[in-house]
């Protein structure tokens, strides 16, 4: 046996991606656009606006991305600054995804999303519930409550969670649009800290899965990519760059060369060389004397 | 008077005051756009903030968008 076993990005392509050897799709195009909820988008990165120095850098980044769904949160008005970031928001003529970043129980993530409803006028809500301010990782438990409630209310529920299969399989059941695994904590640019989870999440849910947290750059971007997720999150990754245009520009090209890898179908890794050129024909030289 | 905690500050309102007057002191309007009003945690549609009195001791949370997630 040469080939190495539990390739994560090798695994069979699931529903909804293309198979090894089909033609490749144009990605980015809306020739293979990301469904979510009946909603059909054809760039496949999401922009989170957490981190831009300033509105005029964000609304760059949002351009430069290919962006069409771009989050915002909810916090208490001040007078100085209303309105603005909205404003930028409609100008681009992008979709709005409201988080509940900060809620820490399901009750408060609940009442932060039906407030968003109401100042947004969408239903779709980024569901964050987390369990502390260290790790900013999902409450689980608080997390299936509040999806499960919010669905009832009528909500298209985006979770963000762990890389727990199981727990995507729980969301799911209970009614989300979409599951938003971590690759790594919020804001730690760690890339994807288990690919095979991932891997295996991609494998049993038919939601879209939109790899939310963890990206630190391009190339971690078409990584989970490849392993099958539908689409990629960032905002640190971008939004905290050095230069935020050009890794907005980087990801957005990663997203769409990982999809396009995908399925394409690579090669099985492998322990040892696997020549690519053939030995027939090869010329014997014989015993010379040098 | 009324008392009423708004984003979190005591504040004093005439009595019978409504969400309108409330949302007034962050000069906000029902015509202001992307904004949401919830009074003791039950969010408040804008078309009944006229018609919603605001009792003593009631918590008004009034939020905007910023830039997140």
């Amino acid at each position: 046996m040469s080939t190495l076993d539990h390739d994560p990005t090798h695994s069979p392509a699931p529903p909804g991606v293309a198979p090894p050897h089909a033609p490749p799709p144009a990605s980015g195009s809306t020739r293979d656009p990301l469904v979510i909820a009946g909603r059909a988008f054809g760039s496949r990165l999401l922009l989170g606006t957490g981190g831009f120095q300033s509105l005029e850098a964000m609304a760059d980044a949002i351009r430069v991305s290919g962006s069409e769904l771009v989050t915002v949160a909810l916090r208490r008005v001040d007078p100085a600054a209303r309105g603005s970031i909205m404003d930028v928001i409609v100008n681009a003529g992008v979709d709005v995804l409201p988080n509940t970043a900060g809620c820490y129980t399901a009750r408060d993530a609940i009442t932060t999303a039906q407030l968003a409803r109401e100042a947004f006028e969408t239903n779709w809500v980024k569901l964050e519930v987390i369990g502390d301010d260290r790790t900013l990782l999902p409450d689980a438990p608080e997390l299936l409550d509040a999806a499960e409630r919010l669905v009832d209310d009528g909500f298209v529920v985006l979770p963000y969670t762990t890389d727990d299969p199981i727990l995507a399989r729980r969301l799911e059941d209970v009614g989300c649009a979409a599951v938003m695994p971590l690759g790594s904590p919020i804001g730690s640019g760690m890339g994807i800290n288990n690919p095979y989870n991932i891997a295996i999440i991609r494998e049993r849910t038919d939601l879209p899965v939109i790899l939310d947290a963890g990206i630190g750059t391009a190339s971690e971007a078409a990584f989970a990519m490849e392993l099958g997720c539908d689409a990629v999150l960032c905002a640190s990754a971008i939004s905290r760059a050095h230069d935020p245009n050009a890794m907005a520009r980087a990801i957005r090209g990663a997203v769409e060369a990982g999809r396009l890898a995908r399925s394409a179908g690579r090669i099985p890794r492998r322990l040892h060389a696997e020549a690519s050129t053939p030995d027939a024909g090869m010329p014997d030289f014989g015993r010379g004397d040098g | 008077m009324t008392s009423i905690r708004l984003n979190g500050e005591q504040r004093e309102l005439t009595a019978g005051a409504t969400v309108v007057a409330a949302v007034a002191l962050l000069d906000v309007t029902p015509d202001t756009r992307g904004v949401a009003v919830a009074v003791d945690r039950e969010v408040v549609p804008r078309g009944s903030w006229d018609a919603t009195v605001l009792a003593e001791g009631a918590e008004v949370e009034v939020v905007m968008a910023i830039q997140g997630g």
